[in-house]
């Protein structure tokens, strides 16, 4: 037992090391790799290919989301566009970019942003449709157009909602871009795609590395929400209101 | 399982954590086995926690509450659960359940076999005025809250429990099918006789359900246990007296019916009678008019002086024998009839529809100025066909 | 850093062909021909889903049994499914590799921890979606607190529950796509083996979109026929 125990804390060991100190190539010793310049190299590429796909897809989601949703319209898409989403594995759909698009970093990036869009999508509309019709109501009788509803009333009643939806996609986009590698664009995931430049010690230090930055950015996010949402809509923050109505179909919206 | 027990509260007190004042304090009463107690008071002031305290859904802090007899802290709690039928304010069906499994819950718990409890249910879907061949099968969701409100007393009747506790069970509903089911609830229990703890804010619905009321203050004090005529008579204090509100005389009048007092005898008169018959016939009445009956004896209408002209009683009719008054009818809803039709007097009328009587308003302003000697309340004030 | 790119592209299989194969196009042909090769894949896909999700759920369900009555632990456990459900597939196969080996366990070690946090959310947010006044009618009647979860909590939380349980088997037929990162076999192998040649990821692809379809179709199915009283209103 303290024997597996043992190689463990040494494959461990190996893999923390590699992150801090270069060494040299399994594959060409005359080049180095690992070592924490490049690690923080790779992680600000992680971050960029990220947020970039996080920021297309949310700018295509939240309008798409409002306007559906204000006008009580797309129903079915809005729901069922999570749970298709979910039923793709991001493996597919990064390959499929791949062998019908190609390799480099817009197809990747495209991918990312396809991935984000579904959660930001159902949440937006979720959370619009579940604005109190009073509030609309007034608003409308007060003179307002459609535009300025959504703008005015509409939107700041549902960040919340929406900021969870963004929080999902981010979280979902971090992780995937771990294996942007496939298609020829570097980020954290790169040791672990091209294992035998980087050995086995890189693979395992870039797993460590990438789920440490996961969870530093979902941490980040949630407290970012905390920091956002009035207090008046603190309590089931980030959760749409579940209506127990037998009438009512329920609307799941993306939860973690 | 079928005899109504006797319930009795003793020095029973509920205490808080935390609280200066008790929820409930040292509350003692005793509850005869087969009446209606009913616990009303404002908001906060125990009721719903004394009636909880019966079932141990709240723990008893000191005192001791006596279902014939025994403790209620003797027995596990669930096991005592089952012998008391439960009622609440929402109702609390379950969603998941049919309306027949929903009343079959208790009864399975204990074991019924499958044919009893069938029985058991078609019975008492029967009972609260549903259909069970319609009923039975159905969800609650696709009830409308009335139904809901049957179904949840017959689920607290499933297996004839001694006691019975209901919390508000009317409250959910509108004043109109709120009344049909007091109604119809008192003509259960005049069938059952079961011991029965009924919570209620309403000091009405007190009066018309109770066979006796506790009024209870701020601080779960009781202020006075008596029967709703005492309450209304001789209230205790202060509190009471303004709980049961200004208008305790004709709350009063609610709980009397036409047949329970001396009604003025009326003369009554065929069409073509003899005039000189007629007039000995008033000397005898109570009251200086005539009535004009037909046939069978159902009146006619009020005659005038000119009717009695000549030697023979004529169709001379000074007014219509407007309102009728059944002798069913509570007093305060003849005071109502009268008042609206602007008479000073009313034709009392039986089951045939034949005269029994004149009602005026003199001798419901007699009858308020003197306290009636036994006044029935609760299920006895109900009358057969209601 | 260009060599890694060719040593990305050393997986290759060999792939018989003529032009089409060659320019790595959409050839019904050359499907039909292999269709064979994507069988023990797909079955491997099948049983890695259905074993981790039926696991998760035995796990979370059970945690959330506990949670519901012991409300103190409602808070950690969410946090600590959160945690695992934030760590990316890929590296949770690679970081259980020294631990647990290589193959099929691992990777359903792995799948397991991330059905947990979809299952125990609902499980939990379904429990405490039960009407109140429903919950002090069965307690006042004389239900005992076990009689009241199974009779009545449990199945009145069973839509919640079931919402879970798609959700969790639709991801984990994703994320066992990643599995053979752990060597547990599965559709990504194929899809991984030759990633740029398009029929390939069309039909490893297809399969594992249909196969997420038709699970999720499954548990809807199951689930409507579980709550007859849901039918019964929406009627």
């Amino acid at each position: 037992m303290s024997l597996v125990l043992a190689n463990v804390l040494n494959d461990f060991g190996g893999a923390i090391e590699f992150l801090f100190k270069q060494q040299p190539s399994q594959l060409d010793p005359n080049t180095e790799v690992g070592g924490i310049s490049e690690m923080l190299d790779l992680t600000l590429k992680h971050l960029a290919l990220s947020a970039s796909a996080v920021a297309i897809g949310t700018a295509v989601a939240i309008p798409l989301g409002l306007y559906l949703g204000h006008h009580r319209k797309g129903e079915f898409a809005a729901i069922n566009a999570s749970n298709v989403g979910r039923a793709i594995p991001t493996l597919v759909l990064l390959t499929v970019f791949i062998a019908y698009i190609g390799v480099g970093f817009v197809p990747i990036m495209l991918s990312l942003a396809l991935l984000a869009l579904p959660p930001v999508l159902t949440n937006t509309w979720v959370a619009v449709t579940q604005v109190e019709r009073d509030s609309v109501d007034a608003a409308r009788g007060m003179g307002m157009t459609d535009t300025e509803i959504i703008r005015q009333v509409e939107l700041p009643l549902s960040l919340p909602t929406i900021f969870a939806g963004i929080r999902v996609a981010a979280v979902n986009v971090v992780a995937t871009a771990t294996i942007a590698p496939l298609g020829s664009v570097d980020s954290l995931g790169t040791p672990i795609i091209s294992g035998n430049v980087y050995g086995a010690d890189g693979r395992l230090g870039a797993a460590i590395a990438v789920s440490v930055l996961t969870l530093a950015v979902s941490g980040a996010l949630a407290a970012l929400q905390r920091a956002v949402t009035p207090e008046g809509l603190k309590l089931g923050a980030g959760e749409p209101q579940r209506r127990r109505l037998p009438n009512l179909r329920r609307r799941e919206a993306a939860t973690p | 399982m079928a005899e109504a027990a006797t319930l009795e509260f003793r020095e029973a007190t509920k205490r808080y954590p935390g609280q200066e004042q008790p929820a409930v304090d040292r509350l003692s009463l005793t509850v005869p086995a087969g009446e209606i107690c009913v616990l009303v008071g404002p908001s906060g002031c125990g009721k719903t926690t004394a009636m909880r305290m019966v079932n141990r859904m709240i723990d008893i802090t000191s005192g001791d509450i006596l279902l014939d007899d025994r403790s209620v802290t003797e027995r596990e709690p669930a096991q005592l659960r089952r012998e008391i039928g439960y009622a609440i304010q929402q109702i609390g069906l379950f969603p998941h359940l049919t309306v027949g499994d929903n009343i079959a819950t208790v009864p399975r718990l204990l074991g019924w076999d499958k044919e009893r409890i069938s029985q058991r249910v078609d019975e008492l879907l029967q009972l609260v005025s549903l259909d069970p061949s319609e009923t039975r099968d159905r969800y609650p969701g696709q009830l409308s809250g009335g139904q809901r409100q049957r179904i949840g007393v017959a689920r607290a009747l499933a297996v004839d429990p001694p006691l019975m506790l209901m919390d508000e069970p009317f409250g959910a509903i509108d004043p109109i099918n709120r009344e049909r089911l007091q109604n119809e609830f008192l003509r259960l229990q005049k069938e059952l006789r079961k011991t029965i703890v009924f919570v209620t804010h309403d000091i009405d619905e007190a009066i018309k359900m109770g066979d006796r009321i506790a009024i209870l203050q701020e601080g779960g004090i009781l202020a006075q246990y008596a029967t709703p005529a005492e309450l209304l008579m001789y209230p205790a204090n202060k509190f009471v007296e303004d709980f049961v509100g200004a208008d305790r005389a004709l709350k009063r009048l609610a709980l009397q019916r036409v047949r329970d007092i001396d009604l003025w005898k009326g003369a009554t008169v065929r069409i073509g009678e003899s005039v000189a018959e007629t007039r000995m016939k008033v000397e005898d009445a109570d009251i200086d008019y005539l009535l004009a009956v037909d046939d069978e004896g159902h009146p006619w209408g009020w005659l005038s002086e000119r009717a009695l002209a000549g030697e023979r009683v004529t169709e001379d009719f000074r007014s219509k024998a407007e309102p009728l008054v059944e002798l069913d009818d509570v007093l305060r809803d003849a005071l109502s009839d009268l008042l609206e039709s602007e008479t000073r007097y009313g034709a009392v009328v039986d089951e045939r529809g034949c005269v029994a009587g004149v009602l005026s308003l003199e001798l419901i302003g007699h009858i308020l100025q003197t306290p009636p000697e036994e006044v029935p309340h609760g299920a006895d004030a109900l009358v057969a066909d209601e | 850093m260009n060599s890694w790119l060719q040593l990305g592209q050393l997986e290759i299989r060999e792939r018989q062909g003529g032009t089409c194969e060659a320019n790595n196009g959409f050839c019904p042909d050359w499907i039909a021909d292999n269709l064979h090769r994507y069988v023990d894949p797909f079955l491997q896909h099948i049983f890695l889903t259905v074993v981790s999700v039926a696991i998760g759920f035995v796990i979370a369900f059970a945690l959330a049994l506990i949670a519901h009555r012991k409300r103190w632990l409602l808070p950690p456990l969410s946090a600590s499914a959160q945690i695992l459900y934030a760590i990316p597939s890929v590296a949770l196969f690679l970081l259980l590799l020294p631990i647990t080996g290589r193959g099929t366990v691992t990777g359903l070690v792995a799948l397991v921890s991330y059905t947990l946090i979809f299952i125990f959310v609902n499980v939990t947010a379904g429990l405490e979606a039960v009407p109140k006044e429903s919950v002090d009618a069965a307690r006042g009647m004389g239900l005992t607190e076990r009689q009241l979860l199974w009779r009545v909590e449990v199945p009145l939380a069973l839509p919640e529950i079931f919402a879970g349980l798609r959700i969790a088997t639709t991801t984990t037929v994703g994320l066992a796509a990643l599995a053979f990162f752990a060597g547990a076999g599965g559709l990504g192998e194929e899809i991984n083996a030759d990633k740029g040649f398009q029929s390939n990821i069309a039909v490893a692809g297809a399969l594992a979109i249909g196969l997420a379809l038709v699970l999720d179709l499954l548990i809807l199915i199951v689930q409507w026929l579980m709550t007859p009283w849901r039918r019964a209103a929406a009627a």
